[in-house]
């Protein structure tokens, strides 16, 4: 066991532009404190998201993904105990105190959830969810907080923004009801979005729509984008990175781009293999065979050996993410490039 | 909003007039004579006939109901047959106390009961919590005349804190409208307080693991807006079910209360009436206490719409 992670410097890998770095997560470990004593449920995940771009975070449900998000926002429930270093902006953040972490929530970043239905509160309505957001977070005056909520949601495409804003979440539809969603993370311009699975619940005709507008805001307001997917078919096309997750860890990490084309890690070859698109002309989908170890049973070494048709002795020790071709890949064993 | 509310109104018309039935069937079904009572044990049967026919006792079952069916439309439920007074005199009197009391009650119950589910929730497995978990238990399991009388002895007898019984009314000035109220309002709303201290903290707990909750916090809005607005707008519902339920129960439990503390109340007044054989003031007094929990119940849902949105809509 050599060797430890080098977090993937933004400049590095963005050769276009000295885009500014807005998130960097090193070494993030979040553990549950229970009667047993600790339960790892994620364990040194780093990556960095730069102004404007969007890092896709992919793994089947149950790896982590979500906890990540919640121990990045500073939501993770009390007894979450968690180390490494979150940078926001460049301030270190995951060492303030919680009155001044949630301070960062909603003004710097912004969460989207999965399901709007039970994100959004069913009694109270849509404009006083949004006011009040703009009011504490902004300050503004009750006048100042509804013209502002009202320009938002016309700006994520919601006609008659007016009535919508006296209404209430289950009036809406789905689609709708993310839009209301996004115009709330986005409403008190935020640098970082972390959207978690938004388009999992919705109709696949309505998906696509949310991807678009998701993408558009992030140009307009050049904002960096952490999207949470288990369906890696939208990773190519939404987003420039991606950190594929096994079992709390990072497996696999680089440009969306080569991972899809040339995966290293045999669990992102099975997670391709599984997507109909990328099938290569093959009849038959190969769904990666068992699942997802649950937290507190991970083997020792590889997470994934188990499952793994290469796995051999070697993988009973735990590998390191380290460079394999164009990508970062946590495998003694990696695939080799494929043209 | 007006046509949910004519709904729910017309669901009532059956719970004030299924109680009034039945008491009009029990009382004439039951032993014991109103005019042989009021006349005492002298009375010859001549007399006693004659008093009956003017009561109208002498009459068939079904004309009598007729007669008191016409009686309730025209608001005319004729004279009390102990007082010799018009019923419609004699009832807010005494319906005045009970509404007060239950009233009282009531919000006693919903402050206690709000706050140590709340407490309770916000410190949940925490020797705090435990505490407030077994007091609940004690609240809910122990008879309400016991804790009536364990105030008394404790609160009145002991501590002199406040009188052992007797009744002033509000228009005497509200500290000594409070004094004669407090203890027996406590008494009447300590089941509905542990009751509801149950109810607030599992649905403040339920509430608090809701997604639109870490919306909230994810929203940066302070821990005090996400319980006090966003939490508490969700988790007081079931309270309130549990306060529009409780309301009858509290009437009824009005009556225990109102023997112990001395109030001149519709509870008590009802007993007296039904030992008189005072067929009028019974089904008068009945019919107020109907009333009244009709109209709490229209309360009930009125706030529930308020707080719904999703009910106004059904
Ligand atoms: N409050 C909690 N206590 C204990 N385990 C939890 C808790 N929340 C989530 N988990 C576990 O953490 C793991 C990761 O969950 P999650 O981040 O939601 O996965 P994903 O979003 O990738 O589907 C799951 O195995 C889940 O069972
Ligand atoms: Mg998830």
């Amino acid at each position: 066991m050599t060797a430890h992670i080098t977090p993937l410097p933004a400049e590095t890998v963005s050769p276009g532009a000295a885009r500014k770095t807005v998130l960097e997560v090193e070494n993030l470990s979040l553990a549950f404190r229970n009667a047993d004593g600790l339960l790892p449920i994620v364990t040194d995940v780093s990556f960095a998201i730069a102004e404007g771009e969007a890092v896709a975070l992919v793994g089947e449900s149950g790896c982590g993904k979500s906890i990540t998000a919640s121990a990045i926002m500073g939501i993770a429930p009390d007894n979450a105990e968690i180390a490494g270093n979150i940078t926001l902006n460049g301030t270190v953040i995951s060492a303030l105190p919680p009155k001044d972490r949630r301070r960062l929530c909603g003004r710097h970043m912004g969460f989207i959830f999965q399901e709007p239905m039970t994100a959004l509160h069913p009694t109270l309505s849509i404009g006083r969810q949004m006011t009040d957001t703009l009011r504490h977070n902004l300050g503004l005056s009750h006048k100042d907080a509804t013209d502002r909520a009202a320009e938002l949601l016309d700006r994520v495409g919601i006609p008659r923004a007016r009535d919508i804003l006296r209404g209430y979440v289950h009036e809406l539809s789905g689609g709708m009801r993310q839009r209301v969603m996004i115009a709330l993370a986005i409403s008190c311009g935020p640098s970082l979005i972390i959207a978690d699975e938004p388009t999992t619940a919705l109709d696949v005709t309505i998906q696509a729509q949310v991807l678009d507008l998701l993408e558009d805001m992030r140009r307009e307001l050049n904002l960096a984008m952490l999207f949470i997917t288990h369906d890696l078919e939208v990773v190519g096309d939404f987003c420039e990175k991606a950190v594929v997750m096994y079992a709390g860890d990072v497996v696999e990490r680089g440009f969306s781009a080569d991972i899809v084309r040339s995966p290293a890690h045999p669990y992102a070859r099975g997670l391709i293999d599984a997507v109909p698109a990328h099938d290569d002309g093959r009849t038959r989908l190969t769904p990666i065979l068992g699942t997802v170890p649950p937290v507190g049973q991970w083997p020792e070494g590889c997470r994934f050996a188990p499952r793994c048709g290469r796995a051999d002795a070697q993988c009973r020790t735990r590998p390191s993410l380290e460079r394999h071709g164009v990508t970062d890949a946590r495998c003694w064993h990696p695939l080799e490039d494929r043209p | 909003m007006l046509r949910y509310l004519g709904k729910r109104f017309l669901l009532i018309l059956p719970t004030i007039f299924v109680p009034l039935i039945l008491v009009f069937l029990l009382l004439r079904l039951s032993p014991g004579d109103p005019a042989g009572m009021m006349l005492g044990d002298q009375a010859t049967a001549e007399q006693i006939a004659a008093l009956r026919n003017q009561l109208g006792l002498d009459q068939p079952i079904w004309v009598q109901f007729l007669f008191w069916i016409r009686g309730i439309v025209t608001l005319d439920l004729g004279n009390s047959i102990f007082f010799r007074e018009p019923v419609m005199q004699i009832i807010p009197r005494y319906a005045g106390v009970t509404i007060l009391l239950a009233v009282v009650a009531l919000a006693l119950a919903v402050l206690i009961g709000v706050t140590l589910g709340l407490i309770s929730a916000m410190n949940r497995n925490k020797p705090i919590d435990r505490g407030v978990v077994t007091a609940a238990v004690l609240g809910i399991s122990l008879p309400e005349f016991w804790f009536a009388l364990l105030l008394i002895f404790v609160f009145a007898v002991t501590l002199r804190w406040f009188p052992v019984a007797g009744y002033n009314p509000p228009t005497a000035g509200l500290i000594a409208f409070g004094a004669t109220i407090f203890l027996p309002a406590l008494a009447l709303g300590v089941r509905q307080s542990a009751l509801m201290t149950r109810m607030m903290r599992s649905s403040m707990l339920d509430v608090l693991n809701e997604p639109y909750i870490t919306t909230a916090r994810a929203q940066g809005l302070p821990e005090s807006t996400v319980i006090g607005r966003y939490a508490m707008r969700t988790a007081a519902m079931p309270v309130i079910t549990v306060a529009g339920l409780s309301a009858g129960y509290l009437l009824g439990g009005a009556v225990t209360i109102e023997i112990i503390f001395a109030l001149p109340g519709l509870g008590r007044m009802l007993v007296e009436a039904v030992g008189r054989r005072d067929y009028p003031l019974v089904e008068g007094g009945v019919l107020a206490i109907s009333l009244v929990l009709a109209v709490l119940n229209l309360v009930i849902d009125l706030i529930y719409a308020i707080l719904d949105p999703r009910i106004r809509y059904q």
